[in-house]
């Protein structure tokens, strides 16, 4: 444990800065897929993963919430305290209407968020979470976006991120590290 | 009573087994095609497949088309720092002796512009461009959007 603790104190200096905030030190304002505004201080005590994507996403995205919606239900009963949300980094095409269409495909523990471009930007702030409006041709467009999973402790300490790549089967036990 | 039951699960194992059809061109395998459903038009679909190249010669996926949607791309998802972008692929290597996979979080097709929402269940036919193959076509199968991949006997190998 003192080893643990020794390597957590000489790193953090470094990695601060790339760190999401604590749940409870967040600004954001957003509104939920049935039109619920939600902010952090909602979820207090309770452990949280946070993803950030966009419905018109073809790839990443429905892969992303695949994935989680069988952590859910590897998880079972152990995840209901889990608050699981998408918060859309593409606010003008992703309106509450739209974003519930979306999740109801998933697990239905999965919430998705949405609001205006300056709260969006501030919950990706403080998440260090980034994204990107990417121009095509004919006035369509895509979202280039930070792909990984945040997770957060009970106490609204950031836990860990589970990256977009990394082996699937490393994911259920850092959830289980994240609820405990 | 039990053949309704049969027939039941005739109607729902269909779609699987045609994403399990297999599709030869010269030394070309093109197989598990499967598309995800969509909600309505207006978002782009996703085609994914396996190509096997059991050939000495070297091949590259160069386009699709597809009656499905009017502007049907080569994508690629890349992570790089954590960021997902999906830039246009110009083409997708088919190395001799090698199989490649469009599948989740790597190379896909991107249906944009699809004429009509795609729903779980349905099919639709995409045909391939190969550099130096030719043109293919296969029968492509809408799965759920929580699908992770058709569920083939052999899937996989």
């Amino acid at each position: 444990m003192l080893g643990v603790g020794a390597y957590r104190t000489r790193n953090r200096p470094a990695r601060s800065e790339v760190l999401p905030v604590p749940i409870g030190q967040m600004t954001w304002t957003l509104t939920d897929h049935q039109g619920r505004l939600v902010r952090p201080s909602d979820w207090a005590g309770r452990p949280v993963m946070v993803f950030f994507g966009f419905t018109w996403c073809p790839d990443v995205c429905p892969t992303t919430l695949s994935d989680i919606s069988l952590w859910l239900e590897e998880l079972g009963a152990d995840a209901d305290r889990l608050i699981v949300a998408l918060i859309s980094v593409d606010p003008e095409r992703d309106t509450p209407d739209a974003l519930a269409g979306y999740v109801s495909n998933f697990d239905p523990r999965i919430i998705g968020l949405t609001g205006p471009a300056d709260e969006v930007a501030q919950a990706a702030a403080d998440f260090r979470a980034t994204y990107r409006r990417v121009d095509k041709e004919g006035g369509d467009y895509t979202m280039d976006h930070t792909a990984g999973v945040f997770l957060f402790h009970p106490d609204g300490r950031f836990a860990s991120i589970i990256d977009f790549h990394e082996d699937r089967r490393f994911a259920v036990p850092k959830l289980r590290r994240t609820l405990s | 009573m039990k053949h309704f039951l049969l027939a039941t699960t005739l109607i729902f194992s269909a779609p699987a087994a045609m994403a399990c059809e297999t599709v030869t061109i010269g030394d070309l395998t093109v197989e598990h095609a499967w598309s995800k459903a969509t909600i309505g038009a207006g978002r782009p679909g996703v085609f994914y497949v396996e190509i096997k190249n059991s050939g000495t010669t070297d091949d590259a996926l160069v386009g699709i088309t597809t009656p499905a949607a009017g502007m049907p791309m080569l994508h690629e998802t890349v992570v790089q720092d954590g960021i997902a972008s999906m830039p246009h692929a110009m083409s997708v290597p088919v190395p001799a002796g090698q199989s490649v996979q469009l599948a989740p979080g790597g190379y896909h097709g991107m249906l944009m512009e699809l004429t009509t929402a795609l729903k779980e269940g349905d099919s639709f036919p995409v045909t391939l461009s190969f550099e130096k193959s030719g043109e293919v076509t296969v029968n492509v199968d809408v799965l759920s959007l929580r699908a992770e991949g058709p569920d083939c006997a052999d899937a996989g190998q």
